[in-house]
């Protein structure tokens, strides 16, 4: 059974619009981007293998399998594995995402298909060797305790997994219990459960032939096996109170609230009125809590999306003292999005924006993980040009519209700090 | 790809990597002034100063910056380092004047006394944060170690002390010191007209009165030490080193770049496979920084309290080992490679290739393309690297390490 929808070259214009995709019999999506003018090809490979995926108590075991893949696969054993990838120039980098494992890499065009060819060995033949076991556990073990010490990222893992319904906002690092008591067979058989065809999206990006890196593609993993997806597991919330002390002079403050997912078709509107918030330095928090104020150095809010659900991210870090003014202030510029936004805002986040995408076309990073993540969201690709004619048609009405049937509400708010703070009952 | 360059009558530099094939246009004003320009009782005003630039000019008030900025989609934003502060933004071809205006405008601020106590507050928040994240300070204290009475030893951020009795005539003498056109260059990266950037910089800056700035230029003697600081509330154990390398102008830089990446890049290094690998450490890193005088060799190490001791001496034998044995054909070409695709990779955006132009303009008055980096670096041997590995012996070192632990004792 061979699906094909092979991508249709676009008409030119300011922004690429050139985007190839194909399904192999196996499941397995390939999305690429042909990019002019760049030296270099990147490729996002995302695995289904995700926190939401792991067992109820075996938090973390995505991160702990990708820390073991890439100690030996195929032919090579760890050290041969990384001085071969190193030799190939990639900056790799990997991640944990809700429902995924992320490898990735960049490296100039000519490594591009010896890299990947590594990487089938890695996402398919990785050795999991049990005289690894243990540093891979001290390694997990390592990154939990640095994160006690990281104030700003260790309050907004815990708004995330107090803002998701589980298994949800699971951290991807785990916890030390699971950490400790994670065996090899667990990772065995996570390995054998997720890592397989049917799930996994391949995007490439940059300076590549489309047909033999549709021809490649097919030959490390076109005979790679489907498998299937099992059940999600049930689990309990597991949040933390709202105030984590912590013996520090600053006050770190999460505020999370619903947003629409990335799929919905209300997703721009709901983009432009977080982009009124934090969009640029001209935005709503940025002026009113730190140029105005002087409140705090570090403030912002975003959009994240899973499939299914989404939200809106705000972070604030300000002194102990200062932490209840900045609370109030923030949270009333949430509310305040309700009466809506004015059309100058509107302009100057449609003005970064047509930047933002042009400038998408100078990385091929950030572009092969673009369309990895579309097609994980959407079953397709939305392609610069499709983006920009988006943006194009928000109007200051159809923002305030979907402001008045989604206005910020719901918050989940985290403190991490000295002394815990006060929440307006009416916003919490 | 086509480098330009034109001095204006008052000073100022303008140099540009022209690249007909970008879609964007970078451009960034480099004054040559830092925290190693400030005396003790100024300390942070460099960088203070480089906030106070987006606050407005006599004619333009504060939201007026970061408004207009944002309407023409610019992605900007500013840097203090101890040598040089730099104001930069990455625009579409068409807005390149409108960038060079605004730019340009940021450096002639109204320095406004109402602006400059409420930014005080975030720069304030700005060393709180740093002081409550790792290292907790122990990269600022090591560098005051190890350098002693030289310029580089102070902070850039300053202290909460020297911030908050900064006052606004203070900042105002330094700003006419420094920001003067003989000792700004605005470099520019990416879809540039040249002619038309010189034509839009003498438009906006022409008329800059010009005055000699000076540098205190000094050799460093740099000293060996250790201390260890306790962090009852850290979970981790951090270390902080530096010892000495090569400066900007020596030629020397390239091979401590991959004799550093040799030794402590973040993948495949002796570092890594010495301490990362086996769970040891969570950071272990080395690498090279260069000033205008001096050079700095810096070690990084986060790791559990308990092993940090142990994990200090297992940094110390191996940089004494590469100090003997040297290192060897196989890790210079990997380290070849490595560096030689970072190169390229970071080099595909105007705004990567802004600030190598830029800081090798203000360093050497040089201008190197890409491909003279790949050359020079694809000639380097094992011996010119073993030279400076006996040249700038990394063992000897300044340590300061932060943590739980106060009696981390590493011995001989």
């Amino acid at each position: 059974m061979t699906a094909e929808f092979d991508g249709q070259p676009g008409q030119g214009g300011s922004v690429s619009e050139t985007i190839f995709s194909h399904m192999y019999s196996n499941g397995l999506v390939l999305v690429a981007e042909p990019m002019r003018s760049v030296q270099s090809a990147a490729f996002t490979f995302l695995v289904p293998a995700g926190c939401a995926n792991e067992p109820a108590n075996r938090g973390g075991l995505s991160g702990f399998l990708c820390e073991m893949a890439l100690r030996g696969a195929g032919s090579r054993d760890n050290r041969q594995l990384i001085l071969d990838l190193d030799n190939l120039g990639v900056e790799r980098a990997e991640a944990v995402y809700d429902s995924h494992t992320g490898f990735g890499g960049v490296t100039v065009a000519e490594s591009l298909f010896p890299t990947l060819a590594i990487y089938a060995d890695i996402l398919r033949r990785p050795h999991l060797p049990d005289e690894h076991l243990e540093a891979s556990r001290l390694i997990m073990l390592q990154e939990l305790q640095a994160v006690e010490d990281e104030p700003a990222q260790k309050a907004m893992i815990e708004l995330r997994r107090r803002h998701y319904p589980p298994p949800w906002g699971r951290p991807s690092l785990g916890d030390r219990t699971a950490v400790e008591e994670t065996t090899l067979g667990d990772i065995q058989a996570h390995f054998a459960q997720n890592y397989r065809a049917e799930g996994t999206i391949l995007g490439v990006a940059g300076r590549f032939d489309w047909d033999a890196l549709k021809e490649k593609i097919g030959e490390l993993l076109g005979d790679w096996p489907a498998g299937s997806a099992a059940a999600l597991p049930k689990i309990g919330n597991g949040a933390l109170p709202g105030h984590l002390p912590h013996d520090s002079q600053q006050t770190q403050i999460g505020i999370a609230y619903p947003n629409v997912p990335y799929r919905d078709d209300a997703y721009f509107e709901s983009w432009a009125a977080v982009g009124v918030l934090s969009g640029g330095m001209s935005a709503r928090l940025f002026t009113e809590v730190r140029e105005r104020r002087g409140l705090c150095y570090a403030i912002y809010a975003v959009c994240h999306s899973l499939r299914e659900r989404g939200g809106v991210f705000c972070y604030a870090g300000t002194s102990a003292d200062r932490a209840q003014e900045t609370l109030d202030v923030t949270l009333a510029e949430l509310v305040r999005l309700r009466e809506g936004i004015e059309p100058h805002e509107l302009d100057r986040l449609k003005a970064r924006m047509k930047s933002t995408l042009i400038m998408q076309q100078e990385s091929t990073s950030s572009r092969s993980t673009s369309i990895a993540r579309d097609w994980h969201h959407l079953g397709r690709v939305r392609t610069l040009d499709e983006v920009g004619r988006r943006i194009d048609a928000l109007t200051c009405q159809s923002v305030n519209t979907y402001l008045e049937a989604n206005p910020p509400r719901g918050f989940t708010v985290v403190t991490l700090g000295p002394r815990p703070l006060e929440v307006p009952v009416e916003v919490s | 790809m086509k480098f330009l360059s034109h001095t204006l009558e008052n000073g100022l530099e303008i140099v540009a990597e022209c690249n007909g094939e970008a879609y964007s246009t970078a451009l960034g004003f480099f004054v040559r002034t830092g925290s190693r320009d400030e005396t003790e009782a100024v300390a942070g005003v460099s960088h203070f100063l480089e906030h106070m630039a987006f606050k407005g000019t006599a004619t333009r008030g504060a939201d007026d910056v970061n408004r207009e900025f944002d309407e023409i989609g610019a992605h900007y934003n500013a840097y203090t380092s101890e040598e040089h502060t730099v104001f930069y933004a990455a625009v579409l071809p068409e807005y390149a004047d409108r960038a060079v205006e605004l730019l340009a405008d940021l450096l002639r601020p109204a320095l406004r006394v109402e602006d400059f106590e409420t930014e005080k507050q975030v720069i304030l928040e700005e060393i709180h944060m740093y002081e409550d994240a790792p290292p907790f300070g122990a990269d600022d204290k090591c560098k005051a170690a190890y350098f002693g009475d030289h310029p580089l030893a102070g902070s850039v951020l300053g202290t909460a002390q020297s911030i908050t009795r900064l006052d606004p005539e203070a900042m105002r003498e330094y700003f006419l010191r420094r920001y003067r056109p003989g000792n700004v260059v605005l470099a520019g990266a990416g879809q540039i007209d040249f002619d038309a950037l010189v034509a839009a910089s003498q438009r906006v800056a022409g008329d800059w009165e010009p005055a000699p700035t000076q540098r205190a230029h000094r050799e460093a003697r740099p000293r060996n030490g250790f201390t260890a600081l306790r962090k009852e509330s850290a979970s981790q154990q951090y270390a902080v080193a530096i010892g000495p390398g090569p400066s900007v102008q020596d030629d020397d830089r390239f091979a401590a770049k991959l004799l550093a990446t040799i030794l402590g890049d973040d993948s495949g290094s002796r570092l890594y496979w010495e301490l990362i690998e086996p769970g040891l450490a969570e950071q272990a890193s080395l690498s090279h920084s260069e000033y205008e005088d001096a050079g700095a060799m810096m070690t990084y190490l986060c790791c559990d309290p308990e092993s940090a001791a142990d994990n200090l001496r297992r940094v110390r034998d191996l940089l004494v080992q590469a100090e003997t044995d040297g290192i060897t054909a196989e890790e210079l070409q990997q380290a070849k490679n490595k560096v030689s695709s970072r190169v390229v990779l970071s080099s595909e955006r105007p705004r990567g290739r802004l600030f190598t132009v830029g800081n090798d303009w203000l360093g050497r008055r040089e201008y190197r393309s890409v491909q003279d980096d790949l050359d020079t670096v694809t000639a380097l041997t094992v011996d010119q690297v073993n030279a400076v590995c006996a040249r700038y012996p990394l063992s000897r070192r300044t340590i300061v390490t932060i943590g739980p632990k106060a009696n981390v004792v590493v011995g001989e």
